[in-house]
């Protein structure tokens, strides 16, 4: 692909976002229905003849839609899984023909939020129904209808990304060849609903949310979008990472004896929360920490994930970091454990990394490497 | 281990498998042997593996691989589930050798367990020349060496009547890769044993 930017080798160069609109309702696990909704997407390598090299990424609780290479009108924004994906990187699209999701009820082009609400041509806002991993699967599953693909060469996904190839393996099992769930859980614990609930308390307390019609009120929730972004990069990041970051150290000389930003720590902080509060949707925010908090295949099938499991047929893949404290490599285990009583073929990676949950993203050579392994080991 | 010996244990223990059993391969390395008895003997499973490098060639070879510590015994995996559990030349490279053996038999039907004898006569002979035996089987300078328990053939044997575990078969082989027919733990330098 030509392009006019320095990237580096291996990018997939400019790429334009597609959007995809559908008209048919779509009944959400909740009962709501969406009378018809739009998907936006990223494509990246070509769709072979027999339509089976097609591997879907799911993006996580910040994630979009723009996973690798640069657009042309931003050429610094890069997708945010570049290091992953790109002609001969790990998900190698010169193999592959990757094709990577806004979820519904974001806020970069799907139907959200942020879009009007049919009924009354106003931003939904708050009124936008709570949707669920199935609910996004169920709409990644009719894109997948528009774009010929009967069956995923493979579905990867991080964190809550994860989920979304979970439930495709156990809801259309005949959809997904290979399901590669990294930094993930078969459902959160109360310590990482709790993380979610202040998240949203920090939200939705904010008085410029109005309830979730800010839009209106031509504001938004600025203080509280910025608190929660602040209490999340605490909880992907880990207690070693941090130290080694920023220790004690301060921004200039001594102590000012007072509650400026003293620290470095607090200065990153309040950085990636204004940056955060400035881009990303409260409502949408708060749509998907209720994804997350929801999902749990186990409990949708008497509590045993094994059983949540049966209808599998993928092989998987998993893997974890050893710092990752908000998705533990336990809780992969316990999804390993539930897929060998399946006696399904899974492999299992634990990678050492200082950088907790963020290691995801993040492009250590043993994560990639398996990566990698596992990928060219995907026949199309 | 040498190519040959490598080719002698993978042999022996793909005549103790059945067509299409299912199989854990503890401390399983770059999975050339879970590959072998999978495409020799159509058996399926998964290999255990600690290391990332191994892992990783494990993951290139085809296999199933699991990254768990051994050391931490095999909780995840339930009982009866694997026809077979096999730990071919790693027993001595884990600390919890009683706990491994009673979990290894509490999971599989039988197991396999092939290590290196310590008691080898060349192995005694570089010990009354004072010096820690190194060998084609024992390739290791005692200081860097991934051994953590030095046993040998009438040790393993004594270990496995003091648990009650049965031994079914028992392939002790020499320097050349020969089978031993008598003074196994003099003559033997490497000992296959199928239990049960």
């Amino acid at each position: 692909m030509a392009n006019d930017f320095p990237l580096s080798s291996g990018s997939v160069g400019v790429v334009a976002p597609l959007s995809a609109r559908f008209d048919t309702p779509l009944t959400l696990k909740s009962g709501a229905v969406l009378p018809g909704f739009e998907l936006m997407y990223e494509t990246y390598g070509t769709l072979n003849g027999a339509r089976s090299n097609a591997v879907l990424v799911c993006p996580a609780l910040s994630g979009h839609h723009h996973a690798a290479g640069v657009h042309a009108d931003a050429p610094n924004n890069t997708g945010w899984w570049d290091n992953l994906i790109g002609p001969g990187k790990p998900l190698d699209t010169s193999k592959f023909f990757v094709v990577s999701i806004n979820n519904l009820g974001g806020c970069h082009g799907s139907t959200g939020p942020v879009s009007a609400n049919p009924d009354t041509g106003r931003p939904w806002g708050a009124d936008f129904p709570i949707v669920t991993v199935e609910d996004w699967m169920a709409a990644q599953a009719l894109l997948a209808d528009r774009l010929g693909v009967d069956s995923w060469a493979a579905i990867i996904g991080g964190s809550l990304g994860g989920m979304q190839a979970m439930a495709w393996a156990i809801h259309r099992p005949a959809r997904v060849r290979h399901a590669i769930v990294i930094a993930s859980a078969p459902k959160l614990t109360a310590q990482n609903i709790a993380f979610n609930e202040v998240a949203r308390q920090a939200i939705i307390t904010d008085p410029d949310f109005h309830g979730g019609h800010f839009y209106e009120h031509d504001t938004l929730p600025r203080r509280g979008l910025r608190l929660a972004r602040m209490l999340g990069h605490i909880t992907y990041q880990s207690d070693d990472l941090m130290a080694e970051k920023f220790g004690r150290r301060l921004r200039e000389g001594g102590r000012k004896f007072s509650f400026e930003v003293e620290f470095e720590v607090e200065s990153y902080l309040r950085y990636q929360g204004d940056k955060f509060a400035a881009s990303f949707d409260a409502n949408t925010y708060l749509l998907a920490t209720r994804a997350l908090d929801y999902f749990d295949p186990a409990g949708d099938a008497g509590g045993d994930l094994a059983a949540a499991f049966a209808p599998a047929t993928a092989d998987f893949l998993l893997v974890s970091f050893s710092t990752d404290w908000r998705f533990a490599p336990a809780r992969s285990r316990e999804i390993v454990d539930a897929l060998m009583r399946n006696r399904r073929n899974v492999s299992y990676a634990e990678i050492e990394s200082s950088a907790g949950h963020d290691s995801f993203l993040l492009d250590d050579p043993h994560y990639h490497a398996v990566l990698r392994a596992y990928f060219d080991n995907i026949t199309v | 281990m040498s190519t040959l010996d490598i080719r002698i244990d993978h042999d022996v223990i793909a005549s103790w498998v059945a067509e299409g059993a299912r199989v854990l391969d503890l401390g399983c390395g770059d999975g050339e042997l879970l590959r072998y008895l999978k495409d020799k003997r159509g058996a399926s499973g998964y290999g255990v593996e600690i290391d990332v490098e191994r892992v990783i060639a494990g993951m290139k070879n085809g296999i199933n691989v699991l990254q768990i510590d051994l050391e931490e015994g095999l909780y995840d995996f339930e009982d009866q589930s694997f026809d077979l559990v096999i730990i071919s030349n790693a027993l001595q490279t884990l600390h919890r050798t009683e706990k491994l053996l009673r979990e290894m038999l509490r999971v599989g039907r039988e197991a396999v367990v092939s290590f290196p004898n310590f008691a080898y006569w060349k192995h005694r002979v570089a010990i009354m020349d004072g010096h820690m035996p190194v060998s084609d089987r024992l390739p290791f300078q005692w200081y860097d060496t991934p051994n953590v328990r030095f046993f040998t053939v009438a040790d393993f044997e004594a270990l496995c009547d003091k648990l009650g575990i049965a031994v079914r078969e028992r392939l002790v082989l020499d320097d050349a890769g020969k089978p031993v027919t008598e003074e196994h733990n003099f003559l033997g330098s490497f000992a296959l044993y199928r239990l049960g």
